[in-house]
């Protein structure tokens, strides 16, 4: 069993785009002031931006916890939201819903979810139209050598 | 290339970090979609984009890339450029379009990630 050192929750506001990306940047300094190797904390980083900002653009609110054992980091991401009804569609590159606001900012063509599963070694996500959204990720630390 | 170099054959104007035009770069990733750069970008890229806002920032930081060129004249506001000073990430704008700053940067054997 791996031990858990740290666990720290954070708050994500839906649709707060000037806020969107924060609780990733944080993630970032917490996991370089750990010394995580660089490799893992960009994967980490990736998955969580861009969980954060699915969050952002689609969800009331949510929120996104990080898990970090001597063996890997974990990101677990709720939201409440309006679900998605076509999984494994979502998680098809170029498949997007997103709305032409969604893209003036960047985001919303359709490599978001495929992003954080290339970047996951473990990859979950469990939803419920009209309630919301739950996505799992594990990054092991041996993984990149 | 140095970034230097890159600002003078793109005929940049640069808005933050000019300190950190020494950094060399032989890799470059392209996009206004950011999800594109994040999957991309492996780190120490010279990143061009037309996307002018925070997220182009924050994009860059996660991504780690060494410095970002805006094309098509975009200018980002001042909160943006505040917040790349933060992450020190120099920030170039150029009135180039995009199909051309790639073809100086490819002819001076810059090449593309993939």
């Amino acid at each position: 069993m791996a031990a858990e050192l740290l666990r720290e929750s954070f708050n994500i506001q839906g649709r707060n785009f000037d806020k969107a990306g924060e609780v990733s940047s944080g993630i970032k300094v917490i996991l370089r002031d750990l010394l995580i190797d660089a490799a893992n904390t960009r994967r980490t980083v990736i998955v969580a931006y861009e969980g954060e900002m699915n969050v952002v653009m689609y969800a009331d609110r949510g929120t996104l916890t990080l898990i970090l054992t001597d063996k890997d980091i974990s990101l677990e991401i709720d939201d409440e939201g309006p679900g998605i009804p076509d999984i494994e569609m979502a998680l098809q590159e170029g498949y997007s819903t997103a709305s032409d606001e969604m893209r003036e900012l960047g985001f919303g063509f359709g490599m978001g979810l495929p992003n954080m599963k290339k970047n996951s070694d473990e990859f979950r996500i469990e939803s419920e139209v009209g309630k919301g959204t739950r996505v799992f990720a594990r990054i092991k630390l041996d993984a990149n050598g | 290339m140095t970034l230097r170099e890159i600002k003078d054959l793109l005929q940049c104007e640069v808005l933050s970090c000019e300190d950190g035009l020494h950094v060399d770069v032989t890799q470059v990733v392209t996009s206004d979609g950011m999800s594109e750069i994040l999957a991309f970008a492996k780190s120490k890229e010279l990143m061009i984009t037309g996307l002018t806002n925070i997220q182009s920032i924050r994009t860059a930081d996660i991504a780690a890339v060494s410095a970002v060129v805006y094309c098509r004249g975009k200018r980002p506001d001042k909160k943006v450029i505040d917040f790349a000073r933060q992450k020190r990430i120099p920030i170039l704008v150029t009135k180039m379009v995009m199909f051309d700053i790639c073809g100086i940067l490819y002819n001076k054997g810059l090449k593309g990630v993939s």
